[in-house]
């Protein structure tokens, strides 16, 4: 049989006829952009690069925040167990009892805590996350030569460097970091002198986020702009692969909700610096009344969760985007309802401005205007359900490669699922009152938006990972790091819906007072040790990274997995500029996988008239 | 599978639903121009927390200050010549006045740049900044009232409401009224000042007709609002304050003639004059909820 589909012999020939000629002039030795060391490597101005660094840099934090759980879970699952071995790490924050055995002292129990929300949240999760991909992606799959300003592009990372440093700093304060939990409510946060944390710990915890919205806001108006404005001739957004529109959702968030974070935060300064009374009234301090009235912490609680609930979505959106492209490519099927994906990304981006009071339903706020929220939390389970829906069809019949991007493709699908549905549980208000700050809800989160984004985040770094070093990542360690994460993440986070159900308060030091706290000893330290487990795979997962980096197998053709997207007609090496001539049109959608016995039709590839016809054969 | 020999030129059936096929920019602005709008968009969500919170504060108080009797004073003592020696809003008018001019400048230097005239955008940006500055140093000169002469600050209201009609039981000085003499009467929703002598707040002791023979004395008003008044008009002055130095920047930019050669010309100034419009536009509502409501 012959087929419909008429395709260039050449690729390079056929894109330098067919192409997009933009008049880009590429300087084959250096440019302004990577003249020397410091232009390539630290100052870099190169989409790609810049994508390695927020990785890189997301590794470090997510390392540290990672190792800050270990520590904190050691005194959850051990309390009675000696730690004084960690004091040459942690010094004065080791408290040793009379009796010689040593433990975390309460104020670093709650600063450790605090530290691995901060962290996970905004370093690892967003920054590392869509920073990382929408920068290495967005140019790729569109066909630009690189962001629409390469130079804020560039103070993006920077900022985001800076806002580490300060958190890095903070860290060693002899106060302490922040320790009033990663949300940071009035009144812990706005009075210096409500706990240790709350001083100067508070106070670069403050300026750090600042400067990470800063970072977001330019990273985000970025990505917008080049999403909008720079894509190849004939990229319309209906041929965008999903990636693309999870991303550039994503920075739309992003630039709607950061900027009432800001809000929210230059008046908490202002309570902390300057005597005023935003969130702060009728407060006693060591028996002394203060002079504030007047403020409301609720007011505080709005201001970021305005941002906070979005946040998630800024967090998980993107990994949902890799997830539609790992699978696609993966099981070799176009991915089962793009339109309805992009609306229901759409949606949930729409949603997710209006559900932010779900988080206070135990604040105080009125329980009529709960409702309101109720419903529209509830309501995100219809996009969401539509998405599951469509990426288990398109693993459906699918010729599937079960290598490590798809597993974790798959298994964030999987978590998705766990969490997503004990998140219409938590959404009611009604079950707030058993279950609001208990286990169950860090089970949740933890789940749908901590495990699940890794898992993304992990497929797209297996997957890309040759578009970033042109080597491949070792595929058996991959794939230990695979089973070894899911079955102990859940492990992790299984039990905890039972702590939660029967009340287990999070955020508590020690569980030991109360009969229905204590009975969950044996579980508690089961959780530790599936923790310490999980951690080691993550580990493994680094020592894979940086080895393929310079040991890898090497990427022999430029479209190793037979893909659609624009990324992989590019140079194995990665130049600056993207193509070495011109950049390829685009004539069809991001999914022609197994169309007319083709197993997949690239981007660039012309629809013929046979094929043409054949489409509408189909149609009829 | 059968490949073509030659190149394929068949035609592309999916162009006709493409919203952008090389023809120019799907929004037919230039990147620098979108990514300003962004930005704008961004930040009047800024502003947009910052009214919500005054709205959630201000109307989790039993009283707030009458704008009409906060803002009453001119310059040089000009308010004495009005009706009962006050001003109301007239100062606010002025300067409100005057940043909106400098917005119908500022549409006035774009349009010069759009018709590549140089020596025009230079001299309708300059007016510009004149009513730029002109706008700060009015906000300069009633922050230095309120702060200097009325004493208003982050923490402290003086401006506060009778929630009762009554009599007042000393005077202006703080001396007991003499037996027989005329006391000054107020009613419920009256405005006072707590004027400060020799350095201390002197709050008049006033006795009203609902509680007779209780001595009660003046309250402070709600501390949110010196707050918030600060906070908000401050930040506003801030993206004015920013505004003028990037004004004053790319007028020098116009005026060394940096832009003459370039393919998009004078969007350089096309791009500050949206930021400031934006600045004039936040103004209104700043205006709004501060000054009229």
């Amino acid at each position: 049989m012959s087929s419909v589909i008429t395709r260039p012999q050449n690729e390079q020939a056929f894109i330098e006829e067919d192409g997009y000629e933009d008049h880009f002039h590429d300087h084959h030795h250096g440019d302004k952009y990577q003249s020397n060391f410091v232009t390539t490597y630290i100052f870099s101005m190169d989409h790609k690069m810049i994508a390695k660094q927020f990785l890189i840099t997301g590794m470090f934090w997510a390392v540290i925040g990672a190792a800050m759980s270990l520590v904190f879970r050691l005194q959850l699952g051990f309390p009675a167990g000696d730690i004084s071995w960690l004091e040459p790490f942690l010094g004065k924050w080791i408290t040793i009892s009379s009796s010689g055995v040593g433990s975390l002292s309460t104020e670093f129990y709650y600063a450790m805590v605090t530290m691995h929300g901060t962290i996970l949240v905004f370093f690892v999760l967003t920054a590392g996350l869509s920073g990382t991909f929408s920068n290495l992606l967005i140019p790729l799959q569109v066909g630009a030569r690189d962001m629409a300003s390469p130079l804020l592009n560039m103070l993006s990372y920077w900022f985001f460097f800076l806002a580490g440093a300060v958190m890095f700093a903070s860290l060693f304060l002899s106060t302490g970091p922040f320790s009033g939990g990663w949300t940071a409510y009035p009144p812990l946060s706005a009075l210096p002198q409500a706990s240790t944390g709350s001083a100067a710990g508070m106070t670069l915890w403050l300026v750090s986020l600042t400067l990470f919205v800063v970072s977001v806001l330019l990273g985000g108006i970025n990505y917008v702009t080049t999403v909008l404005n720079l894509r190849t001739k004939g990229m319309s957004m209906w041929r965008l692969p999903l990636t693309i529109w999870a991303f550039f959702v994503t920075a739309i968030i992003g630039i709607l909700s950061f900027p009432v974070l800001v809000s929210g935060f230059l008046l908490l300064m202002f309570d902390r610096g300057m005597g005023t009374s935003f969130y702060l009234s009728e407060i006693f301090i060591g028996g002394q009344a203060l002079d504030h009235v007047g403020g409301s912490p609720l007011l505080y609680q709005h201001l970021f969760w305005f941002l906070g609930h979005p946040e998630v979505y800024i967090i998980v959106l993107p990994a949902m985007g890799i997830v539609s492209e790992v699978l696609a490519v993966n099981a070799r099927k176009p991915i089962f309802g793009y339109k309805a994906m992009v609306y229901s990304i759409l949606a949930i981006a729409f949603l997710s401005f209006i559900v932010w009071a779900h988080h206070m339903f135990m604040s105080g706020v009125n329980p009529f205007i709960s409702n309101f929220f109720v419903i529209f939390t509830l309501i995100i389970a219809v996009p969401s359900a539509v998405k599951v829906f469509n990426w288990i069809s398109t693993l459906y019949r699918g010729s599937i490669r079960f290598n490590s991007a798809s597993l974790f493709a798959i298994g964030f699908v999987s978590m998705f699922i766990s969490g997503g549905l004990t998140g219409i549980w938590l959404g009611n208000s009604s079950i707030d009152i058993q279950l609001h700050d208990t286990y169950f809800v860090v089970a949740h989160f933890h789940i749908v938006m901590g495990v699940a984004a890794f898992f993304g985040m992990y497929a797209g770094v297996y997957h890309w990972f040759p578009k970033m070093y042109g080597r491949f990542m070792n595929e058996t360690l991959g794939q230990i790091h695979f089973w070894g994460t899911i079955i102990s993440a859940y492990a992790i986070f299984w039990p905890m819906h039972y702590l939660g159900m029967a009340g287990v308060p999070r955020r508590y030091y020690s569980f030991a007072n109360f009969d229905f706290t204590s009975q969950f000893g044996a579980m508690n330290a089961f959780i530790t040790v599936a923790a310490f487990v999980a951690f080691s795979f993550q580990i493994l997962m680094i020592v894979n990274f940086f080895y393929s980096m310079y040991k890898g197998k090497k990427m022999t053709t430029r479209n190793p997995y037979n893909a659609t997207t624009l990324e992989w007609t590019t140079p194995i090496e990665g130049i600056h500029g993207n193509w070495p001539g011109k950049i390829p049109s685009v004539h069809r959608w991001a999914y022609d996988y197994g169309k007319f016995g083709e197993d997949a039709i690239s981007q660039y590839v012309p629809v013929s008239e046979a094929e043409a016809e054949a489409d509408k054969e189909l149609v009829h | 599978m059968a490949t073509a020999t030659e190149t394929p030129t068949a035609p592309d059936t999916h162009s006709q639903e493409a919203t952008w096929d090389g023809a120019g920019k799907p929004f037919r602005v230039g990147y620098g121009k979108l990514m300003m709008w962004y930005f704008l968009v961004s930040d009047a969500f800024t502003f947009a927390g910052f009214l919500i919170a005054y709205g959630a504060l201000r109307f989790s108080m039993p009283t707030w200050p009458v704008p009409d009797f906060v803002f009453q004073t001119l310059p040089f003592g000009l308010h004495e010549y009005f009706p009962d020696g006050s001003a109301p809003l007239i100062f606010v008018t002025i300067m409100s006045f005057v940043l909106i001019v400098s917005s119908v400048t500022m549409v006035r230097a774009v349009q010069e740049g759009e018709r590549e005239n140089k020596s025009g955008v230079v001299k309708w940006m300059l007016l510009t900044i004149i009513g730029g500055a002109g706008f700060l140093g009015c906000q300069a000169w009633e922050w230095s009232n309120l702060i200097g002469h009325e004493h208003m600050s982050l923490t402290t209201n003086p401006f506060g409401t009778h929630t009762s009609d009554g009599v007042y039981t000393v005077d202006e000085a703080g001396i007991p009224y003499a037996p027989g003499a005329e006391r000054e009467t107020f009613e419920t929703g009256e405005s006072y000042i707590i004027h400060q002598h020799d350095g201390e707040f002197l709050q008049r002791t006033f006795q009203t007709t609902d509680l007779p023979g209780v001595e009660q004395k003046q309250e402070f008003g709600p501390k949110a609002f010196g707050a918030l008044f600060f906070f908000i008009t401050g930040f506003h002055g801030f993206h004015v304050f920013s505004g003028l130095v990037i004004l004053l920047i790319i007028a020098l930019n116009s005026a060394s003639g940096q832009y003459v050669a370039r393919k998009n010309g004078y969007e350089m100034v096309e791009k500050v004059g949206l930021y400031w419009h934006f600045v004039d536009l936040v103004w209104v509502f700043v205006f709004l909820v501060f000054y009229l409501i």
